[in-house]
């Protein structure tokens, strides 16, 4: 065993001294530089960030954030071409497919927290949310103890229903969750009345109501889950050169003028494909955090100063 | 009845449903038909080798895929094929196996296990003295089967192979579950997004049903005749 | 391989607060058996019902029994599933609608009915196969005895066909265990949608689905060993599979 661990050692030691001898890079810099590719992990409906337009291309807040830093990985590899690459994926599999390579950034609308740091890095924040549920007016839901005993929708894999778990089981409310694989589904839920509700974040539950056929019949809850929780462009874990670089384009992109630009093309005009208008200025924590970027996954260092 | 719905969603997502999606649906099942009847057939040699521990582990590689449900293998392949790739390839991370080409690894593996049971069984529906024949006629094992054992199996086995394709074709469609846009998965993309779940299902449902009729009848057509000629 | 093996996130607590994660793979397993044993009585019966047709002398028996296996079988399950569950309540009248999603566990109903449908057609298809495998003196030695159509199945046809079919059976029945798992698309969290659950939830992806891999093979090596004996036990003695 100790043999076989002293060999390792000096397999990997050699391993080392090749890498460091042939070239600076290690991770992701080093596979976007031999394959001269990277790899965009995009959501299919978490509007505005990052969703399909009318000819099912990417499109969206975080999908505009990840250009630019797809621009500065290749400034900062002096690389002519750079292809860029686009892959679905799901709240469910976006972990896995980042750890395994298949996507090298996860452009999408990913809550930042302890939990999901142990398995993935986070860059700088692009928005601060928090967990709460829509239902229709007529059905009359107030509180989250009013769902007791009801159908509730969420979408597999996301900090919302593990949040809706838990508290179902601290609370004992006798929900029965229903798991959709997709945003859009979820609020499907509560448009068809499968479900009375769906529990998601705030910002995209806002999306939806606007987005449907009847923008007045939905209510979102103020009992909220979760406090505002920031979203962060996911990134592979133990990887501080590429993240170096991550984190400097999204400061240097969040720090000017661009940063609101951006922000105000998302939330404030019209946006593909229906050319709805979310009309939500930037809120004061948000608009603090653009001033001092920040990778923090506890959301009470979000407080506007 | 259809008063409420849309039909107009069907005809402005025609070209994305067929182009993209049919494409890749289409694309995934000859490739995964191709791949799996290639590896089934030397799963099925492996079995048929007479060597003990070849058969026992063709064996257990038939039993394992036949266990499991199609929806888990494709969770665990598109997480693992990369790490697969890294350790076949010996390189010193994960390889990037796009959505496309670990379906068709996810496809190829597992429908290898059902078409090597359908070679198997052609191999053995050839009479012991044909391979016979071949070795007193100075062919080796190799050439035996290549030119005269598995022409007359394939053949002989034709039909079912195609109806599996067919069930390979339909089965496809459980990429859904990855948010891949093959047929089905563009159709529900469109669906979600414009909320037009009705209009869009029941036309996956009806492009479904017109190919996979027109294609069993071809196969029942095909079956006829090469039941003539035997 | 930079991935963090841990195998004794079985034995942690899950956030549902019902027990470990282990309980949850368990809790998933217990239904999918639920949901396999359900819908394989509805592909029973139904399948037997269509398959008797196709044999029938009735042209219009035959042509409804064709139909039906054609219908079932050229869809894919998934989108079948869909279909009822999407689909079917926006085109029923209002009310009814609302009742069949309101109802709860609509999964479950759903995919029972959906997976047992679906499997009905390659039930009929054995069936079928069984019936006409008997030597026509079988049926025609019914009929000069005076035996009715009816009793002739009763009696002579089906009890001998559907012992000679039982092999494919017992395969199509492990078919429909593995189908249940097409229904997470619908929201029915069985073993399959357990072991997602549990990656979600733990990170531990490997784990998981290694997890759910062992709970199905046992679930396939008792279905095989079970339908051995009861094979073994109703074989007709002069068939191959018979003693």
């Amino acid at each position: 065993m100790k043999c076989l661990r002293m060999v390792g050692l000096v397999i990997g030691a050699a391993f080392c001294a090749a890498q460091a001898n042939s070239e600076e890079l290690t991770g992701t810099l080093k596979k976007i530089k031999e394959t001269g590719a990277i790899t965009i992990g995009y959501r299919d409906s978490s509007i505005p960030f990052s969703y399909l337009d009318d000819n099912q291309k990417p499109i969206g807040f975080a999908i505009d954030i990840c250009l630019a830093i797809v621009d500065a990985v290749k400034k900062d590899l002096k690389l002519d071409k750079l292809a860029v690459e686009f892959n679905p994926v799901t709240s469910s599999t976006r972990i896995p497919l980042l750890a395994n390579g298949t996507i090298d950034l996860e452009c999408g609308s990913t809550t930042n927290n302890a939990d999901r740091l142990k398995q993935v890095a986070f860059t700088n924040t692009h928005f601060l949310t928090a967990t709460r549920f829509v239902s229709k007016k007529s059905s009359k839901l107030g509180s989250i103890e009013d769902l007791k005993g009801k159908s509730v929708a969420s979408t597999s894999g996301t900090t919302n229903i593990k949040q809706l778990t838990e508290a179902n089981a601290a609370r004992s409310l006798g929900i029965n969750i229903i798991p959709a694989k997709e945003h859009a589904e979820s609020f499907l839920m509560v448009e068809t009345d499968r479900a009375v509700a769906a529990v998601l974040d705030d910002v995209l539950l806002a999306s939806f109501v606007a987005g449907s056929k009847d923008p007045g019949a939905y209510v979102i809850s103020t009992d909220a889950f979760s406090k505002p929780e920031p979203y962060g462009i996911m990134l592979r874990k133990d990887d501080p050169d590429f993240k170096k670089v991550v984190d400097a384009a999204t400061a240097a992109l969040y720090q000017s003028a661009d940063g609101q630009k951006l922000y105000d093309k998302w939330f404030m005009q019209k946006i593909p494909p229906k050319g709805l208008n979310l009309n939500t200025p930037i809120g004061a924590e948000l608009k603090h955090e653009f001033s001092k970027p920040s990778d923090s996954p506890d959301p009470d260092s979000y407080k506007a100063m | 009845m259809f008063a409420n719905f849309d039909f107009d969603v069907i005809r402005r997502s025609l070209g994305y449903l067929f182009f993209d999606g049919m494409t890749f649906t289409l694309t995934l099942t000859g490739l995964g038909a191709l791949g799996g009847l290639i590896f089934g057939t030397l799963i099925a040699l492996m079995r048929l080798s007479g060597y003990r521990l070849l058969g026992r582990i063709a064996g257990l590689y038939v039993d394992l895929m036949r266990s499991l449900p199609l929806v888990l293998v494709i969770f665990w392949f598109y997480f693992l094929v990369p790490y697969i790739g890294q350790w076949v390839t010996g390189s010193s991370r994960p390889i990037r196996v796009g959505a496309f080409t670990s379906s068709l690894v996810t496809f190829i593996l597992f429908e290898a296990a059902y078409f090597s049971e359908i070679m198997r069984a052609g191999i053995q529906s050839i009479s012991k003295g044909q391979p016979a024949a071949a070795s007193a006629l100075g062919l080796t094992y190799a050439q035996s089967m290549r030119y005269v054992v598995l022409p007359q199996a394939f053949r002989n086995m034709l039909p079912v192979l195609l109806t599996q394709t067919i069930v390979l074709f339909q089965d496809t469609s459980l990429v859904y579950v990855l948010s891949i846009p093959d047929f089905l998965g563009a159709a529900s993309k469109v669906a979600q997004r414009d909320g037009r779940l009705v209009e869009m299902y029941l036309f996956a449902a009806v492009v479904y049903f017109a190919i996979s009729c027109f294609a069993s009848f071809g196969v029942r057509r095909l079956q006829a005749r090469i039941a003539i000629v035997r | 391989m930079n991935y963090h093996w841990n195998w004794s996130i079985f034995f942690e607590p899950a956030p549902n607060g019902t027990g470990t994660y282990l309980d949850m793979l368990l809790s998933g397993l217990l239904l999918t058996i639920e949901t396999s044993l359900c819908a394989w009585i509805i592909a029973l019966v139904f399948g037997a019902v269509v398959g008797v047709m196709r044999t029938l002398p009735s042209k219009a028996a035959s042509r409804i029994g064709f139909a039906y296996v054609e219908f079932f079988r050229n869809m894919p399950l998934l989108v079948q599933l869909f279909i009822w569950f999407f689909v079917l309540p926006e085109i029923v009248p209002q009310d009814w609608g609302l009742w069949l999603k309101q109802m709860p566990h609509a999964p479950f109903y759903t995919a029972v009915i959906g997976i047992g449908l679906f499997m009905s057609a390659r039930v009929a298809e054995q069936t079928r196969a069984g019936v006409n495998s008997l030597p026509r003196g079988q049926k025609m030695a019914a009929t000069a005895l005076g035996l009715t159509t009816a009793q002739t199945y009763r009696y002579v046809l089906l009890p001998m066909a559907f012992r000679i079919i039982m092999p494919p059976l017992t395969s199509e029945f492990l078919s429909t265990i593995k189908n249940t798992s097409v229904a997470i698309t619908i929201g029915l969290i069985e073993l399959t949608g357990e072991a997602r659950a549990m990656q979600e939830f733990s990170f531990q992806v490997f784990e998981a689905f290694t997890g759910a891999t062992v709970l199905y093979l046992l679930i396939n090596i008792v279905v095989v060993v079970a339908m051995r004996f009861l094979e073994r036990s109703i074989a007709i003695p002069g068939y191959i599979t018979g003693k």
